[in-house]
């Protein structure tokens, strides 16, 4: 058994920001089985209304079985979900899709814009995890970005408490560099040898990946796609790739080499 | 009823669809259930009455560009475009884990002509393990040849003949719900030779984004499904049973036991489970445990008892 659908219990509810929710779930199958890059799908009523489940990233995997997901409301079923309470229960499938492929933690950047800093903090806590246990602690770089201060803040905050390091970028300048991630990325001039590891909006990764083929750097990105079961199933999760053909989110990825996909669509 | 036996302590729950005799009347409906490995953590596979796998050709097919699949009002609407492996790498690397499950697996075919359905029947005929094929003739998806077949009475019962002529084992017509009359069609393959029919298949729908003004898919139509889809699935049944004398397997909006048994008092032997697998993938298995209950609760001889049981007037 490497995947296990669960009513868990809903052990905390935060309101990072405006919109922002995180949840915090028991969920030790779960938690147990996860890699940093993989998702669950969350289901958001009992009642066939929304009927389809929602994917999440996973934010965070704790030792003690602690799951967490990290998500704006963007619709219905993320407003419903972010209703959930204390003491509720909610439906999970998972752990599910290939996560990220971690290599030298020394040698990686991450780079999270938006709703794409959910995985971001999971990936630098096992790295960050790796790294300890192989001796000196080696801290990967980060880059965090989203619309103002308000939105990123307090998701700074939390990284900071993990020791990274964080390089912030606002679009409206209210915290660190004022514009995008990828500015700040390119002054960092990576050494080869880096990988970067992204997840964001797809304009900011496919601006990531062009930056990343030009420098001869490895990029890993997690792609966020509209599908039907998590599972590799309903084949809805399509993704074009750069040869032609489509392989699928949820199955095949979410985490892909940047190279592999098509970009110019 | 001999060829599958029964212990003393269980219910009776075999049910027949042609000459395939099954130990149960739940299967999984076509492109709900991948190949069935996808759902092995979830599901004991060996339980169910049959596997039907997703729809085959005879080449692969890429499928359609995305966005594929969209949320609507207790449903879904997909347009993946029948994308799949073909036949050849099916045989190859789907069937050794199929067959070794010792369950009955039914194929869905779909082909651009009757050569090709006749030619992809052929080839899986001789297939250890495959126990019937299901004609996909109403895919709506496919602009060459799916819509024709299945919404033209003769054209339906081409296919069906094409394909009884290139195989031994049964052959289930899968049809569309997309036509003014389901029985006139229904009653065309029976007669040309087919031993049951499922149905219904999606029905043709659409979503649109208001912000954007465009269409959700990016095939701009799509098949709906889910239990928004269940009272039409369910009249559909019923009408069919009426008119033909051929086994029918009941597919729509079936996500629990109450939803499968209300479609065999309809008329049919047999089930499928189609989009409650992408929500609940242990659903194919909640489905039969509940209709085991139900059976052995209300004392039936056995679910066959069921069958066409809805009392009218």
């Amino acid at each position: 058994m490497s995947q296990f659908q669960k009513k868990v219990d809903v052990v905390r509810t935060e309101l990072v920001a405006r919109d922002v929710f995180r949840l915090t779930l028991m969920a030790p199958e779960i938690v147990a089985a996860a890699r940093p890059g993989q998702f669950v799908m969350v289901q958001i009523a009992e009642n066939k209304d929304p009927l389809l489940r929602r994917p999440f990233s996973i934010h965070q995997a704790s030792s003690e079985g602690l799951l967490q997901i990290l998500f704006k409301v963007v619709g219905r079923g993320t407003e419903l979900l972010a209703q959930c309470r204390v003491g509720e229960q909610v439906s999970l499938l998972g752990p599910l899709g290939h996560g990220f492929i971690m290599g030298d933690p020394g040698k990686a950047c991450l780079v999270g814009g938006g709703m794409g800093i959910a995985p971001m903090f999971f990936l630098a806590h096992r790295f960050i995890e790796q790294s300890s246990s192989a001796g000196p602690r080696v801290m990967p770089r980060v880059i965090l970005g989203a619309r103002n201060r308000e939105e990123l803040e307090p998701l700074v905050i939390d990284f900071q408490s993990l020791g990274v390091e964080v390089l912030a970028a606002t679009d409206d300048g209210s915290l660190g560099h004022h514009g995008l991630v990828t500015d700040v990325l390119k002054k960092l001039n990576l050494e080869p040898e880096s990988t970067v590891y992204t997840c964001g909006p797809r304009p900011m990764m496919a601006a990531i990946h062009h930056l990343c083929k030009k420098e001869n750097i490895a990029c890993q990105v997690s792609v966020e796609t509209t599908m039907a079961c998590g599972m590799g199933a309903c084949l809805g999760c399509a993704v074009p790739m750069k040869g032609g053909g489509y392989r699928h989110a949820c199955s095949d990825g979410p985490v892909f080499a940047s190279g592999e996909l098509l970009w110019s669509l | 009823m001999e060829s599958v036996k029964v212990r003393k302590d269980e219910v009776d729950l075999r049910v027949a669809i042609g000459s395939l005799e099954l130990q149960n009347p739940v299967m999984t409906a076509s492109g709900t259930f991948g190949y069935a490995r996808e759902f092995e953590d979830f599901v004991n596979l060996r339980r169910l009455g049959a596997i039907v796998v997703k729809g085959i050709s005879l080449a692969p097919r890429a499928g359609n560009p995305p966005p594929r699949v969209v949320e609507t009002a207790c449903g879904m609407l997909n347009a993946i475009g029948l994308e799949n492996v073909g036949v050849e790498r099916f045989i190859r690397e789907k069937m050794p884990y199929l067959s070794a499950l010792g369950v009955p697996v039914i194929v869905n075919i779909l082909g651009d002509s009757l050569a090709e359905y006749s030619q992809i029947a052929e080839r899986l005929a001789s297939v250890p393990g495959v126990g019937a094929l299901e004609v996909n003739i109403s895919c709506p998806n496919v602009k060459k040849g799916g819509v024709a077949f299945g919404t033209d009475p003769q054209m339906a019962a081409a296919v069906t003949a094409a394909v009884k002529q290139s195989c031994q084992v049964p052959v289930i017509v899968k049809l569309s719900p997309n036509v003014t009359d389901i029985t006139v069609v229904a009653k065309a393959v029976e007669e040309a030779g087919a031993d049951a029919v499922s149905l219904i298949n999606t029905l043709i729908g659409m979503a649109i984004d208001l912000g954007s003004r465009r269409p959700l898919l990016a095939n701009i139509i799509g098949g709906l499904s889910g239990p928004a889809i269940k009272p039409v699935a369910l009249r559909m049944v019923y009408q069919v049973a009426r008119a033909v004398t051929i086994p029918i397997i009941g597919i729509g909006g079936i996500a629990t036991a109450e939803d499968a048994m209300e479609f065999m008092l309809a008329g049919a032997s047999a089930v499928q489970v189609g989009t409650a697998n992408f929500v609940n993938p242990r659903a194919s298995e909640d489905v039969l445990e509940g209709i085991s209950a139900y059976v052995r609760q209300q004392k039936l001889e056995s679910v066959r008892d069921l069958i066409g049981a809805l009392r009218v007037g």
